[in-house]
């Protein structure tokens, strides 16, 4: 974790100060509900159907226990008890009453957290792999260039009032686990000829209404030079981005309207006009490096007794392995992912006492060090195997050890119509009732990796668009209808979803859904995973079944 | 006299204003004028040798670049922000400062609130319209009221990554 210094925590502690003062001339009346708007967007907090939302955020989903018991804390005493994490890897607390949202930014700020820039037209949280520093796969840590840009976009002067919101996603890995490619701006790490390291700048990709996987602007942009160009990126949009129509508002859209080689000229030119000075000082790059708590690793073999004696005795903590545990970069270690799609329940929802257990098990088991995924999951970065049965059983005490991540019942899904005052349908229940259709363990492992996402509208907040199956919720005539995308991907393989075909009605969306999983159990060849057969064979086979169904 | 919010030597203050905002269809009046930027390309030079001081308003689709030939003879430069969420403005007017080295008033007019100040003040813009009623002591307050910034801007505030060193 990054360490705030004194700068950081005052920076926090005036902008809480700030809101108090403006929530207190709304509620003497002093400033009317509309006018009042503009401050609680600056401030994370949405009025939403029921009751205001207060979106916090998780910069580039790293947590340490202090802050996850913080967070539990805040749900128990200011809302129902639990919290809502985000494919932003946010949190969201959704009972949340005004005059409560000033002590609820103090108690943020006094464990370095705020909701700054979690609304509004400006730079948001930056969206990091869930496994930097603990992945071999990494070229570097991405936290810290994660923590330069929070910082760097943090009440920016130039670029606080933009056409649209606009979010950064950074990769250290050819492995892509943030969805680089369909964010605004994409960095993924790449190593120059001469061994320094820089970005690919990937811009101009996104989902809601038009989908984009993002073009490349920039095949190598010195590590060095990254604030100066990405400074360019956002005077090219602030200036040429449209502001007539909000669909049309976002950075993908100039991008798209230019063509990516006349974008990039215009951020070359400027970037050339900025220069050097618009670049933070390495010495600032390497301080941030080093407000990193390091990482003391025990020197271990890559086999542990324990955990196989263990598993060889435990069928459930067997199939926790095969599911939720990733490789780590030192022997003896492994990263555990832990789902929050238990069958049945919301996903992304945490109650207080389950964030409890996952902050007790990071500081006794896991270096201090929790990560929420935009998959809508956490993670431990660095367990012991030798650890991993007492991880486990104190997971499953709390009802956190579902082995699914990456397989069928793993779905993300919005709050959708039963929290949000813009969607058109809900997408909890469709994913709790896929959820259920598929709670047959072994079967899901027998159907291996599949991604489903689902959104309650257009605006696309569950990425339905880069679901290996994507559902999408439609209103048609005051009835719910979900209209189905296959073949989307949001990793380094990124894809927009095509559609299926007529959308239908909830009711069928889990039997459609079991069907096409019947066609891919039947056409997949040599342990290709859903996506692969999709690619290979297109639409028509499922189409068929699906809508041979339906007749 | 009319009036606006000026920041001087780091103070806010209440100023009188001598300039007269003229639209580009109304006749012009004795004195100090701020003019549409198209008005300006037209009838600049005339204004200028009768001899009064002339400011330009532009508007936030106008490109700071045009006026870069003029600025020597250009007053003050009013910025508009026909919105608070049009946030074009704030580049003209860092670029105006930081690229273009233009020293004298830059103005906010249109919907310019309080909650904008640190946004504009760091920009370089040191007069202010204001469209809620704010006075000179909200601005300072609003102003000051992060004791850190994290960014080299059009101010001369010290960003943290300097306040380190």
């Amino acid at each position: 974790m990054y360490r705030y210094d004194t700068l950081d925590k005052e920076f926090l502690a005036d902008r809480a100060a700030e809101f108090r003062e403006q929530v207190g001339r709304r509620l003497a009346g002093e400033i009317t509900e509309d006018q009042f708007k503009m401050i609680r967007l600056m401030n994370g907090l949405y009025l939403q159907l029921h009751a205001y939302m207060l979106r916090i955020a998780v910069p580039y989903g790293a947590l340490n226990p202090t802050q996850m018991r913080a967070l539990a804390q805040i749900g128990r005493k200011y809302d129902k008890g639990y919290g809502h994490f985000t494919t932003r890897t946010n949190l969201q607390f959704h009972w949340i009453k005004l005059a409560d949202a000033p002590d609820i930014l103090d108690a943020l700020a006094a464990v370095d957290m705020h909701a700054i820039q979690t609304s509004g037209n400006c730079i948001r949280n930056t969206t990091a792999d869930p496994f930097a520093g603990a992945t071999a796969e990494e070229i570097d840590d991405p936290r810290v260039w994660s923590e330069a840009i929070r910082q760097w976009s943090s009440l920016h002067p130039e670029f606080s009032f933009l056409p649209r919101k606009f979010k950064v996603a950074i990769t250290g890995s050819a492995k892509d686990r943030t969805a680089a490619k369909v964010h605004d701006i994409g960095l993924m790490m790449r190593r120059g000829r001469d061994g320094a390291f820089g970005f690919e700048v990937i811009v101009g990709g996104g989902l809601g209404r038009t989908p984009y996987v993002g073009p490349t602007i920039n095949e190598f942009l010195p590590a060095n030079r990254l604030f100066s160009y990405l400074e360019a990126v956002l005077r090219v949009y602030n200036r040429h981005g449209r502001r007539d129509n909000i669909y049309k508002a976002r950075i993908k859209i100039l991008v798209a309207a230019l063509g990516a080689e006349e974008f990039a000229r215009q951020v070359k030119e400027e970037w050339e006009k900025i220069g050097p000075a618009g670049d933070l000082p390495d010495t600032e790059i390497a301080r941030i490096r080093g407000a990193f708590v390091p990482m003391d690793f025990d020197t271990l073999v890559n086999r542990s007794e324990a955990f196989e004696a263990a598993k060889a005795a435990d069928p459930a903590l067997a199939r926790f392995a095969r599911n939720n545990l990733r490789e780590h970069k030192r022997p003896g270690y492994t990263i555990v992912e832990i789902s929050l799609k238990a069958i049945g329940e919301t996903p992304g929802d945490a109650t207080s006492d389950q964030m409890d257990v996952v902050a007790d098990l990071a500081e006794r088991y896991g270096h201090g060090d929790i990560r929420v995924t935009h998959e809508q999951n956490l993670v431990l970065p660095h367990v012991k195997l030798d650890d991993l049965a007492a991880v486990h059983a104190g997971l499953k005490a709390v009802g956190l050890a579902t082995p699914n991540v990456n397989l069928i019942s793993d779905i993300i899904a919005c709050p959708g119509l039963d929290y949000c005052a813009l969607a058109n349908a809900r997408a909890i229940p469709i994913a709790q009732d896929i959820a259920r259709t598929f709670a047959d363990q072994d079967r899901a492992e027998l159907i291996g990796e599949l991604k489903i996402k689902i959104s309650g509208c257009i605006n696309a907040c569950g990425h339905h668009h880069v679901g290996h199956i994507g559902i999408l919720g439609v209103d048609k005539k005051g009835e719910e209808f979900y209209q189905l995308t296959l073949g989307g991907s949001g990793a380094e393989d990124a894809a927009v979803g095509s559609m299926l075909g007529p959308a239908l009605p909830a009711g069928r969306v889990a039997g459609a859904i079991d069907t096409m999983v019947d066609v891919y159990l039947r056409e997949r060849q040599d342990g290709e995973r859903f996506l692969d057969t999709f690619r290979r064979t297109g639409v028509t086979p499922f189409k068929e079944a699906v809508y041979a169904d339906a007749n | 006299m009319p009036t606006r919010i000026k920041l001087q030597d780091g103070e806010y203050r209440l100023v009188e204003d001598p300039f007269t905002t003229i639209g580009d269809d109304a006749g012009l009046p004795p004195g100090d004028v701020i003019i549409s930027l198209t008005r300006f390309q037209t009838e600049g030079d005339q204004l200028l040798s009768e001899g009064r001081k002339v400011g330009v308003r532009l508007e936030p689709a106008e490109e700071v670049e045009a006026l870069v030939y003029d600025l020597p003879r250009i007053a003050l430069v009013a910025v508009v922000f026909p919105k608070y969420r049009d946030g074009r403005s704030y580049t003209a007017a860092r670029l105006l400062r930081e690229r273009y080295g233009f020293e004298r008033e830059i103005r906010a007019v249109g919907e310019v609130l309080r909650e904008q100040a640190g946004f504009m003040a760091r920009v370089g813009i040191d007069a202010f319209s204001p469209a809620d009623g704010s006075t000179p002591e909200d601005w300072a307050r609003a102003t000051h009221r992060q004791r850190h910034v994290y960014q080299r801007a059009a101010d001369r505030r010290t960003p943290a990554f300097a306040e380190r060193e």
